[in-house]
């Protein structure tokens, strides 16, 4: 059976791993590449890098990261931040990214979703969604959840897998850094308006935030960050519950 | 010993490199028919849509080319579709090496195309799952799929029982990313690799 995925996310700056809370006051929790082979032989069924300070100069370090992480782990990976053109995308690839993710750019230029997916595939094309509940509508929102767009969350992540998305990352901005729980119903929302794997993200804080977003919130795979980084929660453990739960886990 | 990856259109070769690289394999990327011949062992890999990647072989030969290789032969993902007599996507007319037809999974309600993530091979069989269990875990991303079938060495249930692996004579394919399938993807290569 297709298992439910275990997702750590490394957001980097300036080659490091660093993670906030609602993406602001940034702490440093260590060396990326490092971190990463810890997460593959601990079971992390894949692994996210966001850039968070994607500028031109920093390029160049995040595709020597890229390189390094493709040569040291065995499990896919995406990365995702400052991504604007195909040719940013081949040169992640190209570097040894499996996926890469876009956000902001596939807002400003939904018609970047189409071109990547035609150049490269379906498969390695995420789509990143930042939503936030604002007078009783999911609205997607870019810059790291601050600006809001006029784009209606359920129709937009319709939209992305008309367009050849492969896999939707979506993170809650109503619940990122809260440690109360995913975004539950809108999580289950999405995964039944697209047909294509949802990535839910925001706010998990136990283990049995995963089960409930693995039932109830009907998600393909769930990622965290901080409670992985500070080892508040560890990946065999928390496999071995969801296991338990009925979960299929890959151990 | 010398393995050549095969170089065509389909998509990105980097992590299959990567994956040679962590087995201290060297390798040798080229489309050029004397290097592929003279190679000990051939990896075809594969990312993207058949009938361009299929359109891309025949201009170069290569369909002619690699069902008459005799050293092992690893086709991955597309590369094993290819190999296949024929694809769904896009109506295609493919190598015909193994005697099975590639179809699209349906759409059935709580099972989303593509079929993405980890999932269980059984029933295996042959040299490449040599030391692994059965129901190991490996990592698959791809919309149409073989059927079982007499060449088929191992099975993955998704939506319908299809071909997760391959083999006949020199042959062998996978449908799943063994370059970044952990532990168990980097066995099968090295598998390959020893045969």
């Amino acid at each position: 059976m297709l298992t439910k995925r275990i997702i750590p996310c490394l957001d980097i700056k300036d080659g490091r791993t660093v993670k906030g809370t609602n993406f602001v006051n940034l702490r440093d929790a260590g060396d990326p590449v490092a971190l990463a082979a810890v997460y593959a032989e601990q079971g992390a069924d894949e692994l996210v890098f966001l850039d968070i300070t994607a500028t031109v100069d920093e390029r160049k370090t995040l595709i020597e990261l890229v390189r390094n992480v493709a040569h040291t782990i065995n499990i896919p990976f995406t990365v995702g931040g400052g991504i604007s053109s195909v040719a940013d995308v081949s040169a992640l690839l190209n570097a040894g990214a499996d996926k890469i993710s876009i956000n902001s750019s596939a807002v400003r230029n939904p018609n970047l979703i189409n071109e990547l997916a035609l150049e490269f595939g379906s498969q390695c094309v995420v789509v990143a969604i930042d939503t936030r509940f604002v007078n009783g509508e999911h609205i997607v929102h870019t810059h790291g959840g601050r600006k809001p767009t006029e784009l209606r969350t359920i129709a937009w992540a319709r939209e992305l897998e008309e367009r050849g998305a492969g896999e939707i990352l979506l993170t809650s901005m109503d619940t990122d850094g809260t440690k109360a729980g995913f975004a539950l119903e809108l999580t289950a929302q999405i995964s039944g308006a697209a047909n294509i794997p949802v990535i839910a993200s925001g706010g998990a804080g136990t283990m049995d935030h995963f089960v409930d977003v693995f039932t109830t919130g009907k998600a393909d795979a769930g990622l965290a960050a901080s409670i992985f980084h500070f080892k508040e929660i560890e990946i065999p453990d928390l496999k071995g519950y969801l296991r338990e739960k009925g979960i299929e886990m890959r151990i | 010993m010398k393995t050549v990856i095969i170089k065509y259109n389909a998509g990105n070769v980097q992590s299959v490199m990567y994956a040679l690289d962590r087995l201290g394999a060297s390798y040798l990327l080229t489309d050029d028919e004397a290097e592929i011949r003279s190679a000990d062992k051939v990896i075809f890999p594969g990312v993207g849509e058949a009938s361009t990647a299929m359109a891309y072989l025949r201009e170069r030969g290569l369909d002619k080319l690699i069902p008459s290789l005799k050293q092992p032969v690893l086709g991955t993902c597309v590369g094993m579709q290819l190999m296949c007599r024929y694809s769904e996507e896009n109506n295609t007319t493919c190598m015909g090496i193994f005697d099975i037809d590639v179809r699209r999974f349906p759409n059935e309600a709580g099972l989303k195309v593509p079929h993405t993530g980890w999932n269980n091979i059984h029933t295996l069989r042959g040299p490449l799952t040599e030391g692994l269990n059965d129901n190991s875990y490996v990592y698959f991303v791809h919309s149409y799929a073989a059927d079982v079938c007499p060449e088929t060495t191992a099975i993955c249930d998704y939506v319908r029982p299809f071909s997760a692996m391959l083999h006949r004579d020199n042959f062998y394919a996978a449908q799943f990313h063994a370059e970044i399938s952990g532990n168990v993807g980097q066995r099968i290569l090295e598998n390959f690799l020893t045969l």
